[in-house]
């Protein structure tokens, strides 16, 4: 490739899945930076969950190279060895263990062993303890360590999430759609959170809600029809006559929806 | 169960265990037949049995409650721990069989002379001892890991470890496996020179029973309240995320898969020589259904409300198929529908319930103001 020296925390070259005869991801190539914070929007169908279920193992490219860091293989790869890499995932709703306590949540997320004979033996030292309090304090718990994480509301449970996430000390975050169901308030505080986090970590966000994404895209990436319709700036995107058109085409204000 | 109830149930836990192990076999040893406090050899006896379902329960639970692995094939393994220790007990009859042969009495039927080599090894009771564990472990330990590695999950693997139940059901009803077919073993005499027939060696039983139960018991809680039981609670809740979080959920369904296995073999190990006779019918599905139910109505996700379903259900069953034979089916059918209805935490969560009944009328309709909800958050530490 001729993208020059840069270091690529993430690459998807030539990716096809078809699902029963439908296309759901084409041709696909996707780089990301180490430290980038990207945004991946496009239509119902485009082909966004897909992209992620292929990078996390959930299911199989039919062809195509999917790597992480500089040659690591992730299609041979399933959830959990994928995970242990160093690639965390939220899910568009969240995923999170409703009969347990925030903290134990937490705890279960912390990066470290996840064998049965050590979860045996397991003893949680001073340091966990105080990652953890570092964690609930990131994603604004630190009042909620003891709830159960069933009785959180909707954007407590999705920050829940993304602090699980972070408790794992990932090093390239995908998040779907983290600002579903949230009130505005909620969202900009997502928004916030993410920023804080660029940087220290690879993350890649799937989002509908556009103030949300002028709010943190650095590049944008539209996916349409399973395949990139272009890349830039919010602006750029937005101006894009392509873009235009596929929202357009969908009957909708693309104007107001961009 | 408030933060206050906790002390008070380890009080009412503690009570019941020594009652089950000491107060019973002595009251039982040391009191006078037709006394006013006499539990009688009958009594004991059939408590044993009670004990060994109970055991078998708790390990369904473990699995069902704990892990959100509805396994219908339980009993399968319950039986061939029984099995196995029926083989040693048919070889400790000796030539006290009907037909007065050094081999068990269906084999002299069958037409066979010598003891079929696979049966020489069960003359030794640690030999039997150990394969009663050896073998529901090994079969566990294979379907739980073709199960798993091919991610089967929810109702087919309920279906599967029926199906799988099933299948050895009809296996041993085969003559040609030489376990005994329909009969299975009965007419068993000693056990490490103790004769069966005699109250005191049944006693004994019974308190082996109890204590292994109560072993059972303390070691499933002990594991409920380490990260393993973390990680395995985890699963019945979001098997996705403890996938995404790296852990492989496989191999923590396999760990109590098997280990469910082990505990449903040593209850089948006791309740033979209690009972006196292993059949293969008591791998017959509906066996493992009913365990299934004991576990709902003593109150899944607990570990004293399988104990408490078991006893409760059998105490029932005896008495309902003495009074009234036809209708046991129906009686259990209609019991499991009306506690999942109108009893879902199962007598364990009773309690709980009638508290909130007690509440004034309104205030049952407001939803309670957002904050850690004591009740389940206890009920979650003890169990």
């Amino acid at each position: 490739m001729s993208i020059g020296r840069k270091e690529f925390i993430l690459t998807l070259e030539g990716v096809n899945k078809t699902f029963d005869g439908f296309k759901a991801i084409s041709a696909l190539n996707f780089y990301m930076d180490e430290g980038e914070l990207r945004v991946i929007i496009g239509p119902n169908g485009a082909g966004k969950s897909t992209m992620l279920d292929l990078i996390t193992g959930r299911s199989r490219p039919d062809s195509g190279k999917i790597e992480f860091g500089k040659d690591t293989d992730l299609t041979r790869l399933n959830e959990y060895q994928i995970n242990r890499l160093g690639i965390g995932r939220k899910f568009q709703t969240p995923s999170i263990y409703n009969g347990h306590t925030v903290f134990e949540n937490l705890l279960l997320s912390l990066k470290g062993s996840r064998s049965v004979v050590s979860s045996l033996f397991h003893h949680t030292t001073a340091q966990q303890r105080d990652r953890i309090d570092q964690v609930l304090v990131t994603v604004g718990l630190a009042e909620r360590a003891e709830w159960q994480a069933g009785a959180l509301s909707h954007g407590q449970k999705q920050w829940l999430e993304i602090g699980m996430l972070l408790a794992q000390e990932p090093k390239l975050l995908l998040v779907d759609e983290p600002a579903a169901g949230m009130s505005d308030e909620e969202t900009s505080r997502t928004a916030q959170l993410l920023l804080s986090l660029e940087g220290r970590h690879s993350i890649a966000v799937i989002e509908h809600d556009m103030t949300f994404v002028r709010e943190i895209a650095r590049k944008v990436t539209v996916l349409h029809q399973g395949t990139i319709l272009c890349e830039g700036s919010v602006d750029e995107v937005q101006n894009d006559e392509r873009v235009i058109e596929v929202y357009l085409g969908r009957k909708h204000d693309a104007k107001r929806h961009l | 169960m408030g933060r206050t109830g906790t002390k008070s149930a380890k009080w009412g836990l503690g009570i019941a265990a020594v009652v089950i192990v000491v107060v019973i076999p002595s009251l039982n040893a040391f009191t006078p037949p037709g006394g006013l406090f006499h539990v009688s050899d009958f009594s004991i006896n059939l408590y044993g049995k009670y004990l060994c379902y109970a055991i078998l329960a708790v390990g369904v639970d473990m699995l069902w409650g704990y892990t959100g692995l509805l396994s219908l094939g339980q009993a399968l393994f319950f039986t061939l721990g029984g099995y196995m220790m029926g083989m040693h007990l048919m070889r400790m009859i000796g030539d006290l069989g009907q037909y007065h042969q050094p081999i068990p009495d269906f084999l002299v039927f069958l037409g066979w002379h010598n003891l079929p080599a696979f049966w020489r090894p069960f003359d030794s009771f640690p030999f039997a001892l150990l394969m009663a564990f050896l073998l529901p472990g090994l079969v566990a330990l294979t379907f739980g890991y073709l199960a798993f590695r091919s991610r089967i999950r929810g109702v087919y693997f309920s279906i599967l470890t029926q199906a799988l139940t099933y299948a050895a059901c009809l296996l041993f009803f085969r003559n040609s496996l030489l376990m005994g077919g329909n009969n299975g073993f009965t007419d068993f005499k000693f056990l490490l020179h103790h004769d069966l027939r005699v109250p005191a060696t049944q006693r004994g039983l019974y308190v082996v029973t109890a204590l292994v139960l109560l072993l059972v018991y303390a070691g499933c809680r002990w594991l409920s309240q380490t990260k393993f039981g973390l990680v395995q609670q985890a699963i019945r809740d979001s098997e996705n995320r403890v996938l995404f979080s790296g852990y492989a959920a496989g191999y923590y369904k396999l760990f109590v898969f098997v280990l469910c296995a082990l505990i449903a073999a040593a209850g089948g190990a006791l309740y033979v020589p209690q009972v006196g006779i292993i059949n293969p019918s008591e791998m017959s599905p509906e066996k493992s259904l009913e365990a299934v139910v004991w576990v709902a109505v003593g109150g899944r996700g607990t570990l004293v409300g399988p104990i408490l379903g078991a006893i409760g259900v059998n105490a029932l069953k005896s008495w309902t198929t003495r009074a009234f034979p036809d209708l046991w089916l129906l009686i259990l059918g209609t019991l499991f529908v009306l506690v999942t209805v109108f009893m879902p935490k199962g007598i364990v969560g009773l309690p709980e319930q009638l508290h909130a009944l007690r509440r004034p009328f309104g205030a049952k309709l407001t939803p309670a103001a957002p904050g850690p909800p004591e009740p389940e958050q206890e009920s979650a530490k003890t169990r």
